[in-house]
């Protein structure tokens, strides 16, 4: 050991891929967070057809709002267990230790944290357009588009949140409180251009829609590796 | 290392109320104090994971709040383990590595077990090993990269003779070799026998502070039981 004189601390990307490697081995080799949300939210998904009355609403009008509700509570919680790791046994103090720039954390944990949510909409979409029979065709490239736009939103907000609610007595439901309020943009305006896909409208119907998505990802990205380092502060 | 008039606060009670002091390469201060001296609360504002309400650490000059250099120089063995439980105990040490960026972390991972001793249990998940391992795991993660400062809060709880054995030679190697180091410890006789400056905090300050070569061990360790039995 001793012949090591001068390491070369890894750059914010770097930093930030080892703490999103990190944090993704440790979730494969439970998989617990990410199985519970995924059997909720295909739950989610069956419950909702079971009370659905075709009669009075259409599918392509109800499916949205399935889609992404279900989507944001699933989404939760993945986020709730992002920190929960770094708590147990203050695996924390090595990362805060460690030469790496405190953006650099959130950055690999936000990218973990997207690969979670990727994860379930790659599930619960397929479920959504099968349940309700929607005729997607080429829109599904549009809502992939879509989702991962709202994955990026949802997820950026969440972290910073999951970072400052997990040192707390009430985390489970701090959680939800702080995030909720933000994530209304991101749902409406998801819930708003899918529909218009579902329906078969052209994606240029969308596209206002999208720009507030893109605004609010561009916003929060970069309000949120800002604000990250002070969450952390004891 | 250079300590000065560090003071922290926690809710109006001063847990560190004006401490300083410099550690030069090869020195090994050994700090007592008995429960709620101050000492943990210190070494987190060693390591630059608590900032100080006033005053300032710096390693080589620079500000290790602030400074990637300076924490790039800093180890710390604390009470808790700083391990994933799921991850092996090589996996740990290894992504310590990463995060200080050496150039084989494979290798510089199994070194640092081999050093604590540890080596046949590399692809044991931690929380499959004893608290004694895990103390091990967490001496080698701490110790991956080398420092030129080394914090160690407690570092002998836990361990067996043998581990306790392999850590009195891991941190001779290393003060050997250069390196500061700073041990909280409770057990006198442990501490001295590394220290080359000795201190007792009581209170958030040092009540004592000396050389090691001027201090009589037993009327020392009869002070000490004196100052930790005086309550507050």
């Amino acid at each position: 050991m001793t012949d090591i004189a001068v390491p070369t601390p890894p750059g914010m990307l770097a930093a930030a891929w080892l703490v999103a490697r990190k944090d993704l081995a440790i979730e494969f080799r439970t998989r617990t967070a990410f199985l519970s949300a995924l059997v909720f939210a295909l739950l989610g998904v069956t419950i909702f057809y079971f009370a659905w009355d075709a009669t009075a609403v259409a599918a392509a009008d109800l499916a949205p709002g399935v889609l992404w509700v279900i989507f944001t509570f699933a989404g939760l919680l993945g986020l709730q267990r992002s920190f929960g790791s770094e708590l147990a046994d203050r695996a924390v103090d090595g990362l805060l230790g460690a030469p790496i720039s405190r953006e650099s954390i959130y950055l690999g944990k936000a990218f973990a944290n997207l690969v979670f949510v990727a994860g379930i909409l790659f599930v619960t979409i397929p479920a959504v357009v099968l349940f309700y029979n929607l005729p997607m065709g080429s829109g599904i490239a549009a809502l992939a588009g879509i989702a991962a736009l709202a994955a990026v939103g949802l997820v950026a907000v969440g972290t910073l949140f999951s970072a400052m609610a997990v040192n707390t007595r009430m985390a489970e439901l701090l959680l939800p409180m702080l995030s909720l309020p933000f994530f209304v943009p991101v749902v409406m305006a998801a819930a708003q251009s899918s529909a218009r896909l579902m329906a078969g409208r052209p994606v240029a119907e969308a596209m206002p829609w999208l720009r507030i998505l893109v605004a609010f990802d561009i916003v929060f990205v970069t309000a949120c590796t800002l604000a990250f380092p002070f969450t952390l502060d004891e | 290392m250079q300590a000065e008039g560090l003071v922290r606060t926690f809710g109006g009670r001063r847990a560190v109320d004006g401490v300083s002091f410099t550690l030069h390469a090869g020195d090994c201060l050994a700090l007592f104090g008995p429960n709620g001296a101050g000492k943990t609360t210190l070494l987190r504002m060693l390591a630059g994971l608590l900032a100080p309400g006033q005053g300032s650490v710096r390693v080589n000059g620079v500000p290790v709040k602030e400074g990637a250099a300076a924490r790039a120089q800093v180890g710390l063995v604390s009470h808790a383990s700083m391990l994933y439980s799921v991850l092996t105990a090589r996996e740990n040490v290894e992504f310590a590595a990463r995060l200080y960026g050496l150039p084989d972390p494979r290798d510089a991972a199994m070194r640092a077990l081999e050093l604590m001793r540890v080596e046949d249990r590399a692809d044991a998940p931690a929380r499959t090993l004893s608290r004694g391992l895990q103390q091990r795991v967490s001496i080698a993660r701490a110790m991956v990269h080398s420092p030129s400062l080394l914090l160690c809060d407690e570092p002998y709880t836990g361990l067996d003779d043998a581990g306790s054995a392999a850590l009195t030679d891991a941190l001779t190697e290393r003060r050997e070799g250069g390196a500061a180091l700073l041990l909280v410890t409770h057990n006198l006789t442990e501490g001295l026998a590394l220290a080359t400056q000795a201190a007792i905090m009581r209170r958030g300050r040092f009540v004592r502070h000396e050389a090691r070569e001027l201090l009589d061990v037993r009327a020392y360790q009869a002070q000490y039981r004196e100052l930790a039995a005086v309550h507050d």
